[in-house]
């Protein structure tokens, strides 16, 4: 007998008399007053910034220091005008090793925890959100929902490709519980929130 | 004396740096503690996810096919490993035929349970632990001391010292901002070098066939964005049925974790990345077998979030690495006999059945009671030392003797202080009282 049918077997002799699924609808999950609001101090809370964007969006990604001064900036939203890497030109994601900034959209923004719900289309390299030093994540006011539970009914999930919750830049804490921001990833993330309209 | 209590003999001889480790965990449990108050309905949280996770397990088969099926359909290959040895030879198979010879892995305690890293170096390949907390102890070649926080025994200037032996840091530095740059630099340049990555899996979505695996360092995805292979590996209980129930794993797992509210990096996969290839590993490894045992079934809703590690006196007092087994603490107790009952028969005897890490647990395993359960198993099969069967046999006779009860109860109030006993090592015995309780409380009734 193969693994598949063996281990198979095995966890169906196993199993126990069958449980029903519980209803997740019946959760009454936490809710904010101020959804913006609570994001924005999520996202703070997470080691990042958040920036309510009145206007367009170039002079507050301007007003980001790290912004202002990178050389190598790889945008996915259009009409960043630092943007200077053709992705649809980069067959090896390692040509991306050295970007400086990128800035990226996200679908969706959660309040609870300040995550941000960003897609890879494939048309892109995904490489670019992890190799990049520092990050900007342009999200619509009106993309907002309190909690996790509302977030799921809303996404859809790219199947097949990628997708993630991102919250703040990268970190760790693993030498003697010190926080230290940019780990591996992004050292720093920068959510610029845009008025609906946009 | 036990293995866990001679190794954890060991780790308390430095009493400073014992309870600099007490409260370097307990300053996590802190965490934890602060981010559930910011969720009126955790209770509620953890009692879905406990029976989401039963609903799972009841019919896992089904899910798994489900699984496999949907993920099939995404592009990725899966393999199935019925035990540590065939996922170990079935990951070495993916890298031999794609000539890979250098691996970055992120974490994953499935691997570490399976001894992955031994065996692959020992075929030649390079491995590279990216996780900054594994990758210090894999410099020192050491295991993992905690689940989440695998360096948490350490100091920062032993990670200098370290750093500077191995990655050239100028000596004396021990500044974890500077160390975590330093490591940055080195790591970078594995993830670039790297010919394929290996993750573990948080959590295996049955509907979509997608993998969720959650970091805060992004290593799980620099490791997996950049080499043309992606492994994940998985044990068979990862499963959850639909997007939706990660809602409430999610909410949980980094809460109970770190005290924060989801990890930086939450990283949903579905197939491979164009001209790239995925391959999913499904292992059981003894789960089935835990499964099928009702009064510890419980043990496998772990989402491993090391909220029971961290509010455990004992593990918090006697280090992860005493206890001997990848997975550390009340659940790793638990779970370690099932694989070796006879190497592991200490393990349930390493706690004080206070029960905090079943208060703590975020899918309400009852881990004190398996605890408890596996005393009684091992006593039974033989495997617990003389001395402690002699005093529970002891202990038993005279608890079913009212005179030797009192008899004995007179003895111990005289000569108690002179007995040694290991419990007086780091304690002050308190003074006897003169009168048993019994003759006390008979004073009172006739003084009414």
């Amino acid at each position: 007998m193969s693994a598949r049918d063996e281990i198979l077997k095995a966890l169906r002799a196993a199993a126990p008399q069958a449980v029903p699924l519980p209803d997740i609808g019946r959760v009454s999950a936490v809710r904010y007053p101020d959804v913006r609001e609570r994001f924005a101090k999520s996202v703070v809370e997470v080691g990042g910034c958040c920036v309510l964007v009145e206007g367009p969006l170039e002079p507050a990604l301007a007003a980001i220091p790290e912004y202002a001064a990178a050389r190598k900036v790889v945008s996915l939203v259009p009409g960043v005008a630092k943007a200077n890497v053709d992705l649809s030109s980069i067959r090896d994601p390692h040509d991306l090793r050295d970007v400086d900034f990128c800035v990226l959209p996200a679908e969706l923004g959660v309040a609870e925890n300040g995550a941000c719900w960003i897609v890879d289309h494939g048309g892109a390299n995904r490489a670019c959100a992890f190799l990049t030093q520092h990050l900007a994540v342009v999200l619509r006011g009106d993309c907002l929902v309190h909690n996790l539970h509302e977030a799921y009914q809303r996404i859809a999930i790219p199947s097949p490709g990628f997708a993630m919750w991102l919250s703040g830049p990268s970190k760790t804490a693993d030498i003697e519980q010190a926080l230290v921001i940019g780990a591996h990833g992004a050292r720093s993330c920068t959510v610029l929130v845009t008025a609906q309209a946009s | 004396m036990t293995e866990h209590a001679a190794r954890a003999a060991e780790f308390v001889a430095n009493d400073a740096r014992l309870h600099w480790h007490d409260q370097a965990v307990w300053f996590v449990r802190n965490k934890r503690d602060i981010a559930r108050s910011f969720v009126p309905e955790w209770e509620e949280l953890r009692s879905l996810g406990s029976q989401i996770k039963a609903h799972t397990l009841s019919r896992l088969a089904e899910y798994l096919e489900e699984f496999e099926r949907n993920a099939r359909a995404a592009g990725a290959a899966v393999h199935w490993a019925r035990d540590a040895d065939e996922h170990n030879r079935i990951v070495h198979g993916i890298l031999r035929e794609n000539g890979v010879t250098r691996l970055v892995k992120s974490k994953s305690m499935l691997t570490e349970e399976c001894h992955l890293n031994e065996y692959l170096e020992a075929q030649g390949v390079e491995v590279v632990d990216t996780d900054l907390g594994e990758r210090i102890v894999q410099l020192r070649r050491e295991p993992p001391s905690h689940i989440v926080m695998p360096a948490i025994h350490l100091k920062k200037e032993e990670i200098g010292e370290l750093f500077h032996d191995k990655l050239g840091t100028p000596r004396g530095l021990a500044d974890p901002k500077q160390l975590t740059e330093a490591a940055r630099a080195h790591l970078r340049e594995k993830f670039l070098a790297a010919q394929a990555g290996l993750t573990g899996v948080n959590f295996a979505i049955a509907s979509t066939g997608g993998v969720v695996v959650c970091t805060n360092e992004g290593n799980a995805d620099l490791g997996t964005a950049l080499p043309p292979i992606h492994i994940a590996c998985m044990g068979v209980e990862k499963l959850v049925p639909s997007p939706p129930e990660l809602a409430v794993f999610l909410r949980l797992l980094a809460r109970s974790a770190t005290g924060q509210p989801i990890t930086a990096y939450t990283s949903h996969f579905h197939g491979p990345r164009p001209c790239a290839s995925m391959h999913i590993v499904i292992v059981d490894h003894g789960r089935s077998r835990i499964l099928a045992r009702e009064e510890y079934r419980n043990s496998l809703k772990c989402i491993r979030c090391a909220a029971c590690l961290n509010t455990c006196p004992v593990y918090r007092r006697s280090g992860g690495h005493s206890y001997g087994v990848a997975v550390a603490g009340p659940i790793g107790s638990v779970l370690a006999p099932h694989v070796d009952p006879k190497k592991h028969a200490d393990l349930p005897f390493a706690s004080s059945l206070c029960g905090s890490c079943s208060d703590v647990c975020p899918v309400r395993i009852d881990l004190h009671h398996q605890l408890l359960a596996w005393r009684g198993e091992l006593a039974a099969q033989g495997l617990v030392p003389l001395r402690k069967r002699v005093v529970s046999r002891v202990g038993r006779w005279v608890l079913a003797r009212t005179w030797a009860y009192r008899f004995f109860g007179k003895l111990a109030r005289i000569f108690a202080r002179y007995v040694p006993n290991p419990w007086t090592r780091q304690r002050e015995l308190p003074p006897m009282p003169r009168e048993s309780f019994r003759a006390q409380w008979r004073k009172r009734v006739r003084a009414r």
